[in-house]
């Protein structure tokens, strides 16, 4: 958690100083989501995210400093920086990309669950989205599609309480993505967000159930978003006063409340904070001297048959 | 060498890929009672519901998921049972398929295949109907594949399934019924066009079921003496043009003719690439023979307004030549 603070810290510090040119959507406030989803999967279970996606990559264990590299759009970042924040992916850990597209990582997880089952493995496939993604409709295909096949996908919606800058209540029929879920016959369970020990107790035994062949779970986690849509974001639509009471519920203070009170010392806290601001201060400059990719790789990766030619001289 | 329907064609290259790759499965409604055209007859039998998997009728999660089956080491072929309907799965076609690789710098691939079943087969309508394979060429990521005979969807599928990039491949409806020789392991190339018909006075290119209408058209032309020359494309992207230049250097006149509406159809493309590329080959205007910018009907003489016959295609060419 305090990694992922860490990380979204210097990359919002990047893209005030025009470093990371484009939006990034800061997931700061929802870090035990992140860490307590990813802490039970092993590193070849699935995992599939959203343009809020930064702390969801990190735990489920990509290397920070090409991430960062990504988010500049330099080379040696996990996706050669032709991805960028919003489609950071990494294969080698099981990380199958964010997505640009609210709601469509839903039918691509649950069809990564069915190629694991064709080919007879035994990893579990996550797929994390927002409260706004249950409103598209993937989310009624796409579950429809893991209930039906009996498929295992533990679909958990991140729930902060705005779809970009609108209330999801408010445009949102019926009590929630839980209901609508168990309307097709998915077992779900709810949990606190911002409360790290008990969204990785709840991931653990879905995750579990999982893998003894259960077919698909939801995980409702209810947290919020305590920064903009995306860094530019002043977020004035809010009530007034409500981010501001919500910082009381930080996970990262409330993970630190914890440990205080079972004992372990503060200099020690202190220290993994610095350890996590040092790494991705370290990132954010080794990020920042990285070269630009290669001109010509804008035609690589296109495909295999019909690509076009690089012009000469690239 | 076997005498095989077009629909026949095609289910022979998928059980054939799936006998030879377990990874290969097929996903789509209604596939286990053999798809709406017959096309997946029997194939559930040999191959068992897992790989011949019927689905709900959820275009946005057939595609989709075929996506992250793709992503997950298998070899999905997608049945879209009309193009029209395809348009309910465009979002993970153009934004997920075409580009993922791109996007994740080359983590991944997508080898999927799609199977669009295109075009008019009389009276129905503005729904089930359309030619949109122009839109697909526009997509940096797609192959585009539109066979005309059994043998060319017999080889392109199979190549098509083997091929690691997102493809789509549409059939036209109204061929399903179609017979003719298909050779023992008969293989193509994507993106070789085929020489039809062989002429050296006007190069008419096409591609699916317009390809035979054109060649009705070289018929007629050639009672009068005019040799056309029919090239059906094959692909449309990537297509041969080497080997319409080719023919233009020899007959230096062109018509482009297809099904597909005119406005921003894969005509143009032709005939713009011959224009700006190989002008001085040209000693008449190039001509698009296309359907008019109108939608498709029922009433039959009202959807024979968007039909381009033979007869057109032998007037315009005794005006070129």
């Amino acid at each position: 958690m305090l990694r992922i603070r860490a990380f979204e810290t210097a990359a919002i510090r990047a893209a005030d100083e025009k470093l990371v040119l484009g939006a990034i959507h800061p997931s700061v406030g929802q870090e035990a989501v992140a860490a307590g989803v990813c802490a039970p999967l092993r590193r070849d279970d699935l995992l599939l995210s959203t343009h809020r996606g930064h702390g969801h990559t990190l735990a489920k264990g990509a290397d920070a400093a090409a991430m960062m590299r990504e988010l500049f759009g330099r080379d040696g970042g996990n996706c050669g920086g032709k991805g960028g924040s919003m489609h950071i992916a990494d294969f080698s850990v099981g990380m199958l990309g964010a997505n640009g597209v609210v709601g469509a990582n839903i039918n691509i997880a649950a069809g990564a669950a069915h190629g694991v089952k064709l080919r007879g493995g035994d990893q579990v496939v996550v797929c994390i989205f927002g409260d706004g993604a249950m409103n598209r409709g993937p989310f009624l295909e796409g579950l429809n599609w893991a209930a039906s096949f009996k498929l295992p996908v533990l679909f958990v919606c991140e729930d902060n309480g705005w779809a970009a800058t609108t209330s999801t209540r408010a445009v949102t029929g019926g009590p929630g993505p839980a209901a609508r879920a168990e309307a097709l016959g998915i077992a779900t369970a709810a949990v606190d967000g911002n409360d790290v020990l008990a969204v990785e107790e709840a991931a653990q035994a879905l995750v579990e159930s999982l893998r003894s062949g259960g077919g698909p779970r939801l995980l409702h986690a209810r947290t919020y978003r305590l920064l903009g849509h995306t860094s530019v974001d002043k977020a004035a639509y809010r009530p007034a006063g409500q981010a501001e009471a919500r910082w009381a519920d930080d996970p990262i203070r409330r993970a630190t409340d914890l440990l205080l009170g079972a004992g372990v010392a503060q200099n020690v806290l202190d220290a993994d904070a610095a350890a996590a601001t040092a790494e991705m201060t370290a990132a954010f400059e080794d990020a920042k001297a990285a070269p630009w990719p290669p001109v010509s790789a804008a035609y690589d990766d296109v495909q295999d048959i019909g690509a076009v030619a690089a012009p000469a001289g690239l | 060498m076997a005498r095989l329907s077009y629909r026949e064609a095609g289910r022979l290259a998928i059980a054939e890929a799936m006998r030879a790759d377990p990874t290969v499965w097929c996903l789509g409604e209604d596939l286990g009672r053999g798809g709406v055209f017959g096309q997946y007859a029997g194939l559930e039998a040999e191959f068992g519901p897992d790989r011949i998997c019927s689905t709900p009728i959820s275009e946005s999660a057939i595609m989709g998921a075929a996506v992250g089956a793709a992503m997950a080491g298998t070899r999905p072929i997608v049945e879209m049972r009309f193009a029209d309907f395809a348009l309910c799965a465009v979002d993970e076609l153009v934004n997920q398929a075409a580009k993922a690789r791109y996007m994740f710098g080359g983590q991944s691939k997508v080898p999927l295949t799609v199977r669009e079943p295109m075009g008019m087969w009389r009276s129905s309508a503005a729904q089930h109907s359309q030619s949109l394979e122009a839109w697909y060429t526009h997509i940096p990521g797609l192959v585009v594949i539109a066979p005309a005979t059994p043998e060319d969807n017999y080889a392109l599928l199979k190549a098509a399934i083997r091929n690691d990039d997102p493809v789509v491949f549409m059939e036209h409806k109204n061929l399903w019924d179609m017979e003719g020789d298909v050779a023992d392991d008969a293989t193509a190339e994507i993106g070789k066009a085929r020489i039809a018909c062989a002429g050296g006075d006007c190069t008419i290119v096409s591609w699916s079921a317009q390809v035979h209408v054109a060649m009705q058209a070289a018929a007629e032309l050639a009672d009068d003496g005019i040799d056309a020359e029919v090239i059906d494309l094959r692909s449309l992207w990537p297509w041969d043009e080497a080997a319409v230049a080719a023919s233009v250097a020899k007959t230096g006149r062109l018509i482009v003719t297809h099904e597909a509406v005119g406005v921003g159809g894969f005509g143009g493309e032709v005939v713009a690439t011959i224009a700006e590329r190989h002008f001085a080959s040209l000693r008449r205007p190039p001509l698009r023979l296309a359907a008019p910018r109108i939608p498709i009907s029922y009433a039959p003489e009202l959807e024979n307004q968007v039909r381009v016959t033979a007869r057109q295609i032998v007037a315009a060419v005794r005006r070129l030549n």
